[in-house]
């Protein structure tokens, strides 16, 4: 049990959150009562509680474990021990009990007096983090952008149709997103009628997808929290960068267009 | 400790560029390979920012040669002299540098798509 349990150590957290539902589920019923209790009981008490749910969990899991075993194989177990986990999760959401989550078994290295692994701990911080306030976790989701819609006018020319929304995700002024676009492709452009880009030259939206990815990694993103949600500001004649969720700052490079070779008929002026 | 000694100067110094290398260059000390779209399927390199102490016509006749393209040095106003090479040779004109010695790897900019 102990062995399988080691082995399946990612596995589990892999799996914690797909499982998550249907488990849940069949236990809250212990949970909520849990909770009715701690709430009834008065606060000085609290700690006595706690350790009476505690109890009460262990047996619960126990319990869990006996019905399952000759229902099901010997498959099931990693499955009962997760579910034993997760309980104690929602009783730490729900209790704030933070302490209860190391008494219980629930991770692999209990049971066995071996050091704990980094990738273990970092999963179980990570657990905890995402249960208690999930914005804090890695995984929240980055703001995405949409694929740059691109139309052909003609054959010379490129029409970047969502170059406004796309601006506006950024939360970029359209010009500066502009001199930029521009000045990497090498070309000339405008906004039409419509506030579409169209760009002289023929251009693939993989093209412009990876232009504006350096647009973001130099001008939108926070080089110390990586969050999107940053100022550009053009203070005498700098452009300086704020982050809006860390505070910090940073200068950044001026647009330069850089040489353009004359293209096409050289007495085309005259 | 010399572990140290040897990575302080590595790490990015603002004036190290300044004061040694080469101030000949402008103030950003990057190599631009930029790319322009000609007509049809066409298109030209450009090579702008190498320093001024290199000889471009040299230069230029390898990057011809191992390229097996066209290119000319352009005298530009602002920008002093420019390598131009026909084709998209960006990667071709990157690594060249690079092996060269004639940039570091860090030191290079290519732009466009």
């Amino acid at each position: 049990m102990a062995d399988d349990k080691q082995n399946d150590v990612k596995d589990e957290v892999a799996e914690l959150a797909p499982f998550d539902p249907s488990k849940k589920k069949k236990k809250k019923k212990p949970i909520v009562q849990d909770g009715i209790d701690d709430s009834a009981e008065n606060l000085a008490e609290k700690v006595e509680t706690l350790s009476v749910s505690e109890g009460l969990e262990s047996t619960f899991t126990g319990l869990k474990k006996k019905k399952k075993k000759p229902a099901e194989a010997s498959l099931l177990n990693e499955e009962s021990v997760e579910a034993g986990g997760e309980d104690l999760d929602d009783l730490a959401a729900e209790g704030e009990e933070g302490e209860g989550i190391v008494l219980q078994q629930r991770y692999p290295w209990e049971g066995s007096d071996r050091d704990y692994e980094y990738e273990e701990l970092l999963g179980r911080v990570f657990n905890i983090l995402r249960e208690n306030n999930p914005e804090l976790a890695g995984d929240r989701r980055r703001t995405v952008m949409r694929p740059p819609q691109v139309l052909r006018e003609g054959t010379k020319k490129t029409v970047f149709v969502n170059f406004m929304d796309l601006c506006k995700t950024m939360h970029r002024n359209a010009d500066h997103v502009q001199a930029f676009l521009l000045a990497e492709l090498g070309t000339s452009g405008s906004l039409d009628g419509q506030q579409r880009l169209v760009v002289k030259g023929r251009f693939a939206p993989k093209n412009f997808e990876g232009i504006l990815r350096r647009y973001v990694n130099e001008y939108v993103i926070c080089l110390g929290c990586k969050s999107p949600d940053t100022i550009l500001s053009k203070e005498n004649r700098l452009f300086f960068l704020r982050c809006e969720k860390c505070g910090s700052g940073r200068s950044v490079a001026p647009i330069k267009a850089g040489f353009v070779a004359r293209v096409g008929r050289r007495n085309a002026g005259t | 400790m010399s572990d140290l000694d040897i990575q302080i100067p590595t790490a990015f110094d603002p004036f190290a560029d300044a004061n040694a290398e080469n101030s000949g260059a402008g103030t950003k000390e990057y190599v631009h390979i930029r790319i322009q779209q000609r007509n049809g399927r066409k298109s030209l390199t450009t090579v702008q920012g190498l320093k001024k102490e290199f000889s471009y016509n040299k230069i230029l006749k390898d990057l011809k040669k191992d390229f097996c393209c066209n290119g000319t040095v352009v005298e530009d106003p602002e920008l002093g002299q420019v390598i131009q090479l026909q084709g998209d040779q960006r990667k071709n004109v990157s690594t060249f540098l690079v092996q060269a010695g004639i940039v570091k790897k860090d030191h290079i900019k290519i732009h466009g798509f």
